[in-house]
């Protein structure tokens, strides 16, 4: 670590090289080298990520091949509003993960917080709208089932789409649940001063994870309610 | 670094009464004590052990049910156990030993232990997600023994939908939310080991002078976080089937119950190289050391392990040949089968070739490794019989394939597995094995394990069909020497779990490198200090870079070699 090249930063943290020396774990030759392993972890990490999610494409694919009348007939019962703005809502929360990030690496603490609560607002408008949505789902009886109501030719193959639906919506909630809690988590952390501009890998890897739970929904978005406006 | 206090003790380590060797005052066993100091241990080779404990005590368990399984078959009537039973205890048996046995085996006790002392690092390179791996592990069990307990499942270890979904009587979601549990364990070693390979080596420490058994490791890690997930997924779909009434697979929603298997196989063909890749791993490791030779053809070996772990994932529709697949798409995955069997078979013909005038120990070690290399090539060739669309529709779902599976799953891996707890016993425990009880052991272990499991080969080619409790009366003889066999296997791993339990108290205490064997792990003492290394290793030195034996006499094994190289 070179302290001349951060010297700016010192300014704003006197003892932001101590923390970063504190922060190395025992089994690490180096920062440098903790860091490395921590991002190579989880860009690893991501990828079992994208093969979790990746069985639930695969069933959508074949049975989208399958059965695209019934897929485009369902996906007309999806918001394609709320979708959209959510879409939008996510497209944003990225765009502020990604400016948090930026604030820590030069040492902006203030700013970090502003972003980091940020995001955590979009993530929570997000799941607000989701369960919004859910619900008229279930007002509408279309929860795949004994009481599943669906009008038309495609009773069965529309439950498949709802089940599919369901599934791989409910898994990406479930992923920006966990995605809020380490925000909440983070902005504690950076309360409390634990990052610097030499020590903030969580912060980026953090930003990592939150981007990828943000391109999965950009999957998801086309693939189940545009597919009617595509289809028909 | 470490003195060597006995250059050459490689013929017979544990037979020298007269060379008394010291244990270090301070290592990773005696470090701290207490059951606190295990439980949070963020130490890789305590947590290695702490996998040992637990892989052991499935092991004991998967095995019960084989036995069990064995004697019910000894007769052709149902006599012992009622159909519903047996197809209980055979489901058990497949779980227990694949998901909670095998798949962990080498890679979370031996890999554990050795990949970190081996690349020269001081620990893996997330510690507390290790010990998070342990734990995660034990509570897949909990509700895998919850299941079992609870009434039991009979689905089969493959968990086929419909049958699973909606038929069968229970337990199937807490069976597979267990290995959806445990499964994460599986991703997080996986995880670990890539990373820590990656980023974690020692000065000098090139990818093309790592042990090949860390080529095998990263490969098999490759397999491990690519595959398991999908079986996570796929499970936890049968699960909300079960739960929910989400069929993903329910012919009533337009599903279809193959696309189950197509997910299944698709990590648990893979599975069966994360069992034997680290087996390979372990048998070039085994091989160079107990030959004092390089081994043949070091990279094609390396490269072998990352084409079988790449191609390993394009086969998986052989297992699906009857299943209702194409037939274009089974001409694929036929050929692709064929083809995969060429990484093996450079693995092989490169073992063998190492053999040829190396100075070849007849230790335990070895012994298994002899055991692996044939009964490998016998289960991989019986592959090549299975992954032949015409002759595979007269043997599928018959004893045919329960023989191959456990020749690589048995006799590969569990012998592999065997073999290197020996070879690095005096590492782990600091002691040497009793090597004539090892050799006994290993002798049994081979006999039981070919009577067995080859009678199996002829039951199932005349067509006995598997997971039945009765058969009719013609095939009782083939039958009774396989149980007979079975007998005589249980009494072979008998031996070395008791003979092990004995040595770790009264053992011959180990020199630092009993084998004069290459590799940074024998560089530091037996057992290792906490963090591995007294200082940083620097490696200046190739792979399995043996002197020849007069020379390393002189200059004693391990000093970092100034030949060129």
């Amino acid at each position: 670590m070179s302290a001349e090249v951060i010297g700016n930063h010192r300014v704003n943290h006197p003892d932001g090289h101590d923390r970063a020396e504190s922060a190395l774990a025992h089994h690490f030759e180096n920062l440098e080298q903790q860091r490395e392993a921590g991002t190579l972890g989880m860009w690893v990490f991501l990828v079992t990520e994208i093969m979790f999610f990746g069985g639930l494409f695969m069933a959508y694919i074949v049975y989208r091949t399958w059965y695209p009348a019934a897929f485009a007939e369902a996906s007309h019962h999806l918001d394609v509003r709320l979708g959209g703005v959510n879409t939008v809502v996510l497209i944003v929360s990225s765009l502020t993960m990604a400016l948090a990030v930026y604030s820590i690496q030069v040492g902006a603490r203030r700013s970090t917080m502003i972003y980091l609560a940020l995001t955590l607002a979009l993530g929570l408008v997000f799941l607000g709208i989701k369960f919004i949505e859910y619900k008229h789902k279930f007002e509408d009886g279309l929860i795949p089932g004994a009481g599943f109501k669906f009008e038309g030719p495609y009773y069965a193959d529309a439950q498949m789409f709802f089940t599919l639906y369901f599934t791989m919506t409910g898994l990406h909630a479930l992923h920006m649940i966990i995605g809020v809690g380490i925000l909440l988590v983070l902005i504690a952390l950076v309360w409390r001063g634990k990052f610097s501009p030499e020590y903030h890998a969580p912060v980026e890897l953090s930003g990592l994870y939150w981007h990828f739970v943000d391109i999965i929904w950009m999957f998801l978005f086309p693939l189940l309610y545009l597919v009617g406006t595509h289809l028909s | 670094m470490q003195e060597i206090t006995t250059p050459n003790t490689h013929h017979a380590p544990a037979a020298h009464p007269s060379v008394i060797h010291k244990m270090p005052r301070v290592h990773y066993l005696n470090a701290n004590y207490g059951w606190r100091s295990w439980l949070f241990t963020v130490d890789h080779k305590r947590i290695g052990i702490l996998y040992l404990v637990s892989i052991t005590f499935y092991f004991v368990l998967g095995g019960i049910y084989a036995t069990l399984i064995r004697l019910e078959l000894a007769t052709p009537q149902g006599d012992l156990l009622k159909a519903e039973t047996y197809n209980k205890f055979f489901t058990q048996h497949g779980i227990i030993m694949v998901f909670f046995f095998l798949i962990p085996s080498i890679p979370a006790v031996l890999g554990n232990f050795l990949i970190p002392i081996m690349i020269g690092a001081r620990d893996v390179a997330f510690p507390k997600l290790n010990l998070a791996s342990w734990y995660i592990f034990n509570l897949g069990g909990f509700f895998m023994l919850y299941a079992v307990i609870n009434g039991g499942v009979d689905t089969g270890w493959t968990f086929y939908t419909p049958y699973s979904s909606q038929f069968a009587l229970g337990n199937v979601a807490p069976a597979a939310l267990g290995i959806f549990i445990a499964g994460f364990s599986s991703i997080l070693t996986g995880l670990n080991f890539i990373v820590t390979i990656h980023a974690m080596r020692a000065p000098g420490m090139t990818w093309f002078r790592l042990p090949l058994f860390v080529w095998a490791l990263y490969a098999t890690a490759i397999i491990q976080i690519l595959g398991t997930p999908v079986i996570a997924i796929t499970l936890a779909a049968v699960g909300l089937e079960r739960l929910l009434h989400l069929g993903i697979f329910d012919p009533a929603y337009g599903g279809d119950p193959v696309l189950f298997q197509h997910l299944f196989w698709f990590y648990s063909h893979p599975a069966v190289y994360i069992m034997v890749l680290p087996a390979m791993g372990v048998v070039s490791e085994l091989v160079a050391n107990m030959t004092r030779k390089r081994i043949f053809g070091y990279t094609f070996v390396a490269f072998a392990s990352i084409a079988i772990a790449v191609f390993g994932f394009m086969v998986w529709g052989h297992h699906m040949f009857v299943s209702g697949q194409g037939m274009y798409a089974g001409m694929i995955f036929s050929f692709l089968s064929f083809a995969l069997s060429i990484p093996s078979a450079i693995k092989v013909f490169n073992w063998t070739a190492t053999l040829y005038k190396g100075s070849i120990s007849y230790d335990t070690p070895m012994l298994y490794a002899f055991g692996f290399v044939g009964l490998f090539t016998i289960g991989g060739l019986t592959g090549l019989f299975l992954a032949a669309m015409g002759l595979d529709v007269h043997v599928t779902d018959t004893y045919f394939v329960i023989a191959h599976f456990h020749y690589i799953m048995v006799g590969g891996a569990l012998m592999a597995y065997l073999g290197g707890l020996h070879f690095w016993w005096p590492k782990l425990a600091g002691r040497m094995y009793p090597e004539g009880w090892g050799r006994l052991s290993a002798l049994i272990v081979f006999v039981g394990f070919n009577l067995t499991f080859f009678p199996q080969f002829l039951l199932g080619y005349a067509g006995m069909p598997r997971r039945y409790h009765a058969y009719p009366e013609e095939y009782q003889v083939l039958n009774v020497m396989s149980s007979a066999g079975a007998s005589i296997l249980a009494v072979g791993l008998a031996f070395p779990i008791i003979y092990l339990i004995w040595s770790m108290r009264y053992g011959p205490v180990a020199s630092a490198n009993p084998w004069g064997a290459i590799g940074l792990e024998w560089t530091t003492s037996s057992p290792p200090p906490t963090e591995n290394f007294d200082h940083s290793p620097v490696v200046t030195w190739e792979a399995y870079g043996f002197r020849p034996l007069e020379e390393s006499e002189v200059v004693g094994q391990m000093t970092p070699d100034d030949r060129p190289a």
